[in-house]
């Protein structure tokens, strides 16, 4: 759609297109709206995965229970680990990646405006088709890390595995194009005097996720490309009988799935890195130490997935080698927390709920951590893969992690994106339902892994003597689910009588706090000129933003092709699980058709 | 599950120190043995990792107070008060944080030093006068054989403690993971592959494990037992296993029926009992548990059931009901049928 700049009057400053209604939030190009759909549809998705993980705790409460069957308890683990990885953490950092990133560089919106909304629908529906399978009780059942040889054909010969393989390809795709374009975005719509080393720490640490994002993704697409043609064309990639080999795909997974982990984390990492200095009146104690060691986690990431194979038996040496290298990481992580506690020393720290929150990632990544260095070691680690030590493990790095300082972001720039303020007493209550909850359900995870539980079972026996720790886990489980309903609570509440913001109610540094809030569809009414890594706190730190633009500001309207292309690439995956040629042959022609046409939009930045 | 608890549990000192804290936890009483815990080791194996774990989790501890105290000292000190002057902006401190790259740097030496060491003296090869047993891993029990005498059996593993263990284990379908957490640490064993442990066991008793990798529909259910016994008691068991069963004939007329019903042609075939399972003179079955010697093993199905008449009869009525999933299909036996076949199984010792 062109966009006449005569139509643009500068009194009103109002957008080309409409901006209400549903059709423009489909046919949306501006980041800020895409990323309020990333968040409200990652949000919904964590919802998903969540009650997945409370009818998990339900089944384990108590030994030899019969509440779900076996194959729906391998469904809903699966789908939990699944959902949360790529439908809930994910796109949630993206929700911020979309809304903040523009605003803290000083840029109207992404490098292609077109390219986000197309990853966002992709993204959206990739995680419907997923979770479609539910519908048909063909769910995924073989783990969030899908081994083969049990997710051969042969050993899984359900829909089961194609939803999972071919929904993880789209999800895929989405990933990639989201990656290149905030790669694209950082690198190059950076305001004048916004140099690399004063941008925030949020958005560096964002460009690291990125980096990992669109080159850790190709490797986990080719393992999915491979058991994609074992399945339907009878390749033998990972058949042993035809001199295939099974830990090809967990090198290949693994190889993916280290960074992955880095890139559910790295985008916390710096919320957490905005957040402290913010509240404690104080800036970030060594900014360029914790950039660079988030670039090196991001590089010594690829370095250490076989951590993940110690009991594959890989030999002495490549344990040895994995084991120093798993270590080694300790280093960085170990630095960004002592920087971290060392820019709250000496402040004045204010505790609103998105500190607490921000205090709260630190003090449980901590405790991920330690647990971390215990199975780097491959001995030990022997006892610990695939018991519930490992449950509790991941749990105090993405719940105690990544969630804990998502939930300090959405606290932190909720205002900024509604321009209303959530309220605090409530956001406390939902803090500490949350703090008090995740080390009830995980920290008895410890114990019971200790003493043999294993991963992944839908029943134990009550000789075992794991019963009371299990049932703790429940109950720290439906705490949690408390903590969630108190916090859309004080969600509905702020949007219907929350507070007023002002531009900048926490009094933060940087960028997007100089903007109104919300902010307007062009964000800054002049490109600012940045002077300062603290533009709010330094004196002349930026140029000055006037409240309304001098002239005419060109906002690009909206768009129908990415919605539609996405769209065309789901029928080829309906048509993948279907079976059925005709149809996946038609979205592929759909995907080239809506794509041709998206070329030759006339859309102007 | 039949549990030997005559042994006194050695519970390690780490083992006390966390009921204690779920004690306090919970209030909930923690008592009885743990028949899979990781922190009670009855092999060199096991004691090995337990040792560098034990260490590892001291460093843990000390990390962790240093850490989390300073955090909260620092939460604590420097809260927003009235009147305290504007924070001072500091952006960094050269010497400190070099102190602090670096101090994790030497734990984890104390860390990588032994964890390297405990790694190739436990590399999985043992001694040349070991006792090989071969592991099988099958959705979802285990095989054991044994080269050195012939036997082939499932789901009990008898090993004489003293003498060096060498598993040499595969899959025949998809990946499992042998574990037996009080002899030591797990090891995936996988289609095409053979992975090795090796352990001494250095206490009597019948140790408990599990698949730990998923393997399907009834992974909670691959369980197994591994009775370590002296050496003249593994003797004794190797001599009976090694036996022929006693010969149709020499079978009450009960338990001749259940041989002809365990030998007869079923509609599907696959509905023969004789298909998947192999009773040394009698069938050479290999999909499913050789059960030559069935009535010696306290437990059945992957060591979900007991192996006496009830545990028998529960099996044979509805195998996918005890253990979902299960290859063995419900084969719609007659009441009489069943008991002429449990006659025979329990007839098989």
């Amino acid at each position: 759609m062109s966009v006449n700049s005569d139509a643009v009057s500068s009194e009103e400053h109002a957008p080309s297109v409409a901006r209400s209604g549903v059709w423009s939030w489909i046919t949306t190009t501006d980041h800020k709206r895409i990323g309020i759909l990333y968040g409200i549809s990652a949000f919904f998705f964590f919802l998903v995965g969540g009650l997945e993980a409370l009818l998990i705790r339900l089944q384990l409460a108590s030994a030899n229970n019969d509440l779900v069957s076996a194959e729906t308890f391998n469904q809903l683990f699966t789908m939990h680990g699944t959902t949360m990885v790529f439908l809930a953490i994910m796109p949630l950092s993206a929700a911020f990646f979309n809304f903040i990133i523009p605003l803290q560089i000083g840029a109207r919106d992404v490098a292609f405006p077109r390219l986000n909304a197309f990853s966002y629908w992709v993204f959206l529906l990739g995680g419907v088709f997923l979770n479609a399978s539910f519908l048909i009780g063909a769910a995924p059942n073989a783990g969030w890390f899908g081994y083969v040889n049990l997710t051969s054909r042969q050993f899984s010969p359900g829909l089961n595995i194609d939803f999972w393989v071919l929904g993880l390809l789209v999800l895929g795709v989405a990933s990639l194009a989201a990656g290149f374009n905030f790669i694209a975005t950082i690198i190059n719509m950076r305001a004048p005097g916004m140099r690399l080393m004063r941008m925030p720490v949020f958005t560096w640490m964002s460009l690291v996720t990125q980096f990992l994002v669109v080159t850790a993704f190709p490797v986990i697409t080719i393992a999915l490309v491979f058991l994609l043609f074992d399945r339907t064309f009878g390749t033998k990639f990972y058949s042993p009988a035809a001199g295939g080999d099974v830990l090809l795909w967990q090198h290949l997974f693994w190889l993916f799935g280290h960074p992955e982990v880095y890139i559910l984390v790295l985008p916390a990492m710096g919320i957490v890195s905005e957040v402290l200095p913010t509240f404690s009146k104080k800036p970030l104690f060594g900014y360029a130490v914790i950039v660079y060691s988030g670039v090196l986690i991001g590089f010594m990431g690829w370095g250490v997935w076989s951590h993940h194979m110690f009991a594959a038996g890989l030999g002495p040496i490549a344990d040895s080698v994995f084991a120093v290298s798993t270590m080694m990481i300790a280093i960085p992580t170990g630095v960004k927390i002592f920087n971290w506690i060392a820019t709250m020393w000496g402040g004045q720290i204010e505790f609103k709920t998105p500190m607490l929150f921000a205090i709260g990632f630190v003090a449980m990544f901590v405790i991920g951590g330690l647990s971390g260095v215990m199975h780097a070691s491959p001995p030990a680690d022997l006892q610990q893969t695939d018991t519930y030590f490992v449950v509790a493990h991941i749990h105090y790095v993405l719940f105690g992690g990544s969630m804990m300082g998502l939930f300090s972001g959405i606290y932190y720039w909720w205002p900024k994106v509604t321009g209303r303020l959530l309220n605090e007493t409530i956001g406390k209550w939902h803090f500490w339902l949350m703090m008090i909850g995740l080390n009830v359900a995980f920290f008895p995870m410890h114990f019971s892994g200790l003493l043999g539980m294993p991963r992944r079972v839908y029943t134990y026996p009550a000789e075992l003597g794991v019963e009371s720790y299990n049932l703790v886990s429940t109950v720290g489980s439906v705490i949690l689910a408390v903590g969630m309903l108190v916090f859309l609570y004080n969600v509905i509440r702020s949007l219907r009588r929350g507070e007023r913001a002002g531009n900048n109610p926490w009094g933060g540094a940087t960028l997007e706090w100089a903007i109104p809030s919300p902010p307007p569809p062009y964000n800054f009414s002049v490109i600012p000129e940045v002077r300062s890594r603290l533009p709010l706190w330094r004196e002349g730190g930026v140029s000055e933003i006037p409240a309304s633009p001098p002239e005419p500001i060109h906002v690009p309207g909206g768009s129908v092709w990415p919605v539609l292309t996405a769209v065309g690439i789901i029928v080829i995956a309906v048509g993948a699980v279907a079976k059925s040629v005709p149809l996946a042959i038609g979205g592929a022609v759909l995907v080239l058709f809506f794509a041709y046409r998206w070329a030759f939009e006339p859309f102007e930045m | 599950m039949p549990i030997d608890h005559s042994r006194k549990s050695r519970s390690s000192r780490l083992q006390r120190v966390f009921s204690g804290a779920l004690a306090g936890l919970a209030g909930a009483a923690c008592s009885g043995p743990y028949p899979q815990s990781t922190l009670d080791p009855v092999s060199e194996f096991g004691a090995a990792i337990d040792n560098l774990f034990v260490g590892i989790f001291w460093w843990a501890v000390v990390v962790f107070v240093v850490v989390e105290g300073l955090l909260l000292f620092t939460i604590i000190k420097f809260r927003a008060q009235p009147g305290r002057p504007k924070p001072k902006f500091i952006h960094g401190h050269t010497l400190l944080e070099i102190t602090w790259t670096l101090a994790p740097a030497v734990i984890l030496v104390f860390i990588a030093v032994p964890t390297i060491r405990t790694i190739f003296e436990h590399d999985g090869s043992a001694p040349d006068n070991a006792l090989v047993v071969e592991v099988v891993g099958h959705q979802w029990w285990w095989e054991y054989r044994y080269p050195e005498y012939g036997i082939v059996t499932a789901t009990e593993m008898h090993i004489p403690r003293g003498r060096p263990i060498a598993l040499e284990m595969t899959s025949a379908d998809v990946i499992h993971s042998f574990w037996i957490p009080r002899l030591g640490g797990k090891r995936d064993v996988l289609m095409g592959r053979v992975s090795r442990l090796a352990f001494t066991a250095d206490s009597t008793g019948r140790f408990l494990g599990q698949c730990a990798e998923f393997c399907g529909e009834s992974h909670a259910n691959m369980r197994t037992t591994v009775v370590v016994e002296e050496l003249a008691e593994f003797e004794a068991w190797v001599a009976g296993q090694t036996t022929t069963p006693s010969p149709i004939d020499s079978l009450s007329p009960l338990e001749r029926r259940g041989a002809e019903e365990f030998t007869r042609v079923r509609d599907p075939a696959s509905n023969s009992c004789m298909v998947c399972h192999a009773v040394a003179g009698v069938s050479f079955g290999v999909l499913g548990p050789n059960l030559t010697h069935l009535a010696s093993r306290r437990t059945i199905a992957g060591g979900i059931l007991e192996s006496g008449e009830e545990g028998l009869r529960r099996w044979l009525r509805d195998p996918p009901g005890a253990k979902p999933g299960s290859l063995m299909p419900r084969i719609d036996l007659t009441e009489e049928e069943i008991d002429a076949l449990v006659a025979y199984l329990r007839a098989l010792d």
